[in-house]
């Protein structure tokens, strides 16, 4: 391809350079897509399914019997050991071999054909947060479930049918709609959101260090030549190429969320491109300002890092931002991923239309606008600055 | 080189000393001045986990915004909502007219969830049939979830119970209780009383700093020495005996800094924050010197990778995310695909996560990490090897290339003074 003008000779020159070092090669597609194999097949069975918990049946009796039976038949819990008392329940908690522990206190079958009400605990270990929240769950359906059985028992032997004491028992059931995401499904809940951020962090680091090299290296006069001495065509050339790749890695990630493992799209391919391409340039973008403010290759990195790897925290997927610090709840806006996040929600899970959308996307454009606000910082930068160490 | 049968052990280990020392005093030097070291060693470990916290301050999610669609409109249904908004979980900010209305209020981010009260909801209650109450989630985040299922169980119970015990078909009010809930059920909550996110999150994110400052900080000062030619200057000697001292004064150098760094993480911030801590003091101790000790081996082997002093950065920041869900903390380990467990058997961090949140927060003893301690001294042992060879063969090539440079000159110089 002949060229004529400078965007197109910096572009054809960064080509070279992308493939000369290994690190870009690495960071851009190697890195990204072995985050994607990694997560999504750490959570492929989406619900963590069959925890280890333990039991103490101090009773051992048919009755208690048939309850541990009971719990151990739910999905996500597993009675893996029985323990002859709690404090060695609890050294094994210790130890991590259980997440969480049944105990059945003495006399419990007595009490109950006494109809005393006797009590059964359940022990948890709230320190694992999602080990915790399942086996709570499946404590919860257990004891509504263990009672209505207990007393359909008592009632049939009255002679009500089984029907009306279950009626009779449990006048009001919840119907749980979890919209979009029936399923519970964590892989969905974490990966959709984690990925990008994945990407986005090593956008904001490779766009850093591939302009910072130039000033390490002293080829930046050679850059800007090419460009005619343009910052903006010499920075266009430069990150055109990257813009391509990523984008490819975004799109590659698209089809294997929504076309490969089948998560919940409802948006159409249209819009989920569209939300690709701008994080990536948004992201680009944002790390040219970053540059702009940190002017050594090594300061502008440790910022990209710091503002990448707080985009976990802080875009809310995992903690609500709602429940946040006011101020914090101000500053996700200066997030990309926070706005990233929520067109995810509004756009591709919820499946809501355009109206409910364009201020996520607005502010994404607003950090393409970054970099021209800073054009003379960063003229001025690429012309005069040294490599600082 | 060949050892000199006059001189006794006792010199030699003398020697050894010394030489280390002096290793160790230039690599405190190096650390001192340079700034991006200092960056990676003290001020990432200190400040960061102070924002962590700050963002995870509140812990729980109180009061989740929800919509009420009540087709209803009868006394029980208003109880109920009045029992849902009496939680500290759901805060209900108002009433619906239709299911088209509510899901507006979920589109503006009004509110994260509807609770729907069918038109035969009392009816069905007096007629003793069962009523059904609708929930629909905003799947954005799961806390969300989680709030609205537990206050619509914990009102649903609640009203259930009341309404049996109203309906009295039976004999007397207590055999009726019984008749509901025959048994009992106790939910104990050990080691996070407060169930709170930051509790469970944090700990775990502490170890990981150590690890990968560590990576930082060890990559970005090799990545300088190597990008300088400069490696093989570290050492005293350029044989055997060279790399030893050379591993051992370099990481005593880390050591002494990181166990600094650690007193800070892993006791004072969590005092600081009011985590949840049940001190071992010994127990803990003891198990973080081969923590430390194998994450520094085990920097200071990945370092061949970085070849210039700010590569360590695109190479090692990212590695971050998934070293903490593969560590079973975040997912559950019982779920971590075998092949992946293996994989996690790599990084010290696994172990040093696994063995401090329960020292710290279950309040285990060395004994109850046993496993955990074992790996890392093996790790210790194995990384200190690799960390051996890779310094080694760092130091062989930079002192070749210097060498080549030097000889290049040299012939230029001669060459220089036949042309003239």
């Amino acid at each position: 391809m002949n060229c004529s003008n400078g965007l197109c000779k910096v572009f054809k020159r960064e080509c070279r350079r992308l493939i000369s070092r290994p690190l870009y090669i690495f960071c851009m597609v190697v890195a990204p897509l072995a985050c994607a194999w990694f997560f999504t097949s750490l959570m492929s069975n989406g619900l963590p399914a069959d925890l280890p918990v333990g039991a103490v049946d101090m009773d051992d009796t048919q009755t208690t019997r048939e309850i541990l039976r009971n719990l151990d038949a739910f999905t996500q819990v597993k009675i893996t050991q029985r323990y002859p008392n709690l404090s060695e329940a609890r050294e094994a908690m210790q130890k991590g071999e259980i997440y969480a522990c049944y105990y059945i206190p003495e006399g419990t079958t007595a009490e109950l054909l006494a109809s005393r009400q006797p009590t059964i605990s359940f022990y948890t270990n709230a320190s694992l947060i999602v080990a915790g929240s399942l086996t709570y769950r499946d404590m919860r359906t257990m004891s509504a479930l263990a009672n209505a059985s207990v007393g359909l028992k008592v009632l049939q032997a009255k002679g009500v049918p089984e029907k009306t004491a279950r009626e009779l028992l449990q006048p009001i059931v919840i119907d749980t709609h979890p919209l979009n995401n029936p399923w519970l499904n964590y892989s969905v809940y974490l990966n959709n959101t984690i990925l990008p951020g994945i990407l986005m962090l090593l956008i904001f680091m490779i766009t850093a260090f591939s302009i910072g090299i130039e000033m390490k290296e002293g080829t930046i006069a050679q850059w800007l030549e090419l460009a005619g001495g343009n910052t903006v065509i010499a920075l266009l050339g430069k990150l055109l190429p990257q813009t391509v790749i990523f984008f490819l890695v975004g799109i590659t990630y698209d089809v294997w969320l929504y076309a490969i493992l089948q998560f919940p799209c409802n948006s159409g391919i249209m819009p989920l491109l569209a939300a690709t391409l701008l994080m990536v340039i948004a992201s680009q973008a944002f790390a040219v300002f970053l540059f702009a403010l940190f002017p050594t290759l090594r300061l502008s990195l440790s910022a990209c890092s710091l503002w990448g790897m707080l985009s976990f925290s802080i875009s809310g997927f995992s903690f609500p931002v709602m429940a946040m610090h006011p101020a914090l709840q101000t500053l996700s806006v200066l997030f990309p991923l926070r706005h990233y996040f929520l067109i995810y929600v509004n756009q591709t899970l919820n499946g809501y239309p355009p109206s409910e959308i364009w201020t996520s996307y607005a502010a994404l454009a607003g950090f393409v606008i970054l970099p021209f606000l800073v054009i003379k910082r960063l003229d001025n930068v690429l012309k005069k600055f040294d490599y600082i160490p | 080189m060949k050892k000199n049968p006059e001189t006794s052990f006792f010199d030699i280990i003398k020697q050894a000393t010394e030489d280390l020392f002096i290793i160790w005093r230039n690599e405190m030097k190096r650390v001192v001045h340079d700034q991006g070291a200092l960056i990676f060693f003290l001020l990432v470990p200190f400040l960061y986990p102070i924002i962590y916290a700050f963002i995870y301050t509140n812990e729980t999610v109180r009061e989740v915004p929800a919509v009420v669609v009540d087709e209803s409109g009868s006394n029980l249904s208003r109880e109920f909502v009045q029992k849902v908004d009496a939680t500290p979980d759901v805060h209900v900010i108002g009433y619906c007219s239709d299911m088209e209305e509510a899901r507006n209020a979920l589109k503006e981010r009004k509110a994260y969830g509807i609770i729907r009260l069918p038109d035969d909801f009392s009816r069905r209650i007096n007629r003793t049939e069962q009523a059904t109450v609708a929930l629909y989630c905003d799947m954005s985040g799961l806390l969300y979830y989680k709030s609205m299922l537990v206050a619509c169980t914990d009102a649903s119970l609640e009203m259930n119970d009341e309404i049996i015990i109203e309906r009295k078909p039976l004999t007397t009010e207590r055999e009726e209780e019984i008749t509901t809930q025959p048994l009992k059920y106790e939910y104990v909550t050990m080691f996070n009383p407060t169930n709170g996110f930051a509790s469970f999150i944090i700990p775990a994110v502490l170890i990981l700093i150590i690890q990968q400052t560590l990576l930082l900080g060890i990559g970005l000062i090799n990545g300088s020495a190597r990008e300088r030619g400069l490696f093989h200057t570290h050492a005293i000697h350029g044989d055997v005996r060279g790399t030893l001292r050379l591993v051992a004064g370099k990481s005593l150098c880390y050591l002494m800094i990181y166990s600094v760094t650690a007193l800070w993480l892993l006791i004072y911030l969590p005092r600081l924050f009011r985590l949840v801590q049940i001190p071992q003091g010994w127990d803990l101790l003891t198990f973080m010197i081969p923590f430390i000790l194998a994450s520094i081996f085990f920097a200071m082997t990945l370092s061949i990778l970085v070849r210039q002093r700010e590569t360590c950065m695109p190479l090692f920041v990212f590695t971050s995310l998934p070293l903490l869900f593969i560590s079973g903390i975040s997912w559950p380990g019982a779920a971590v695909p075998e092949g992946w467990r293996i994989v996690s058997w790599l990084f010290p961090s696994t172990f040093g996560i696994n063995g401090f949140v329960r020292i710290n927060s279950l309040g285990a003893l060395l004994k109850d990490v046993q496993t955990e301690y074992i790996a890392l001294w093996i790790q210790t042992g194995v990384y200190f090897l690799t960390a051996c060879a890779t310094y080694r063969y760092l130091m062989y090539d930079s002192r070749k290339k210097a060498l080549a440079a030097r000889k290049k000159e040299q012939e230029e110089q001669t060459s220089n003074i036949t042309e003239r």
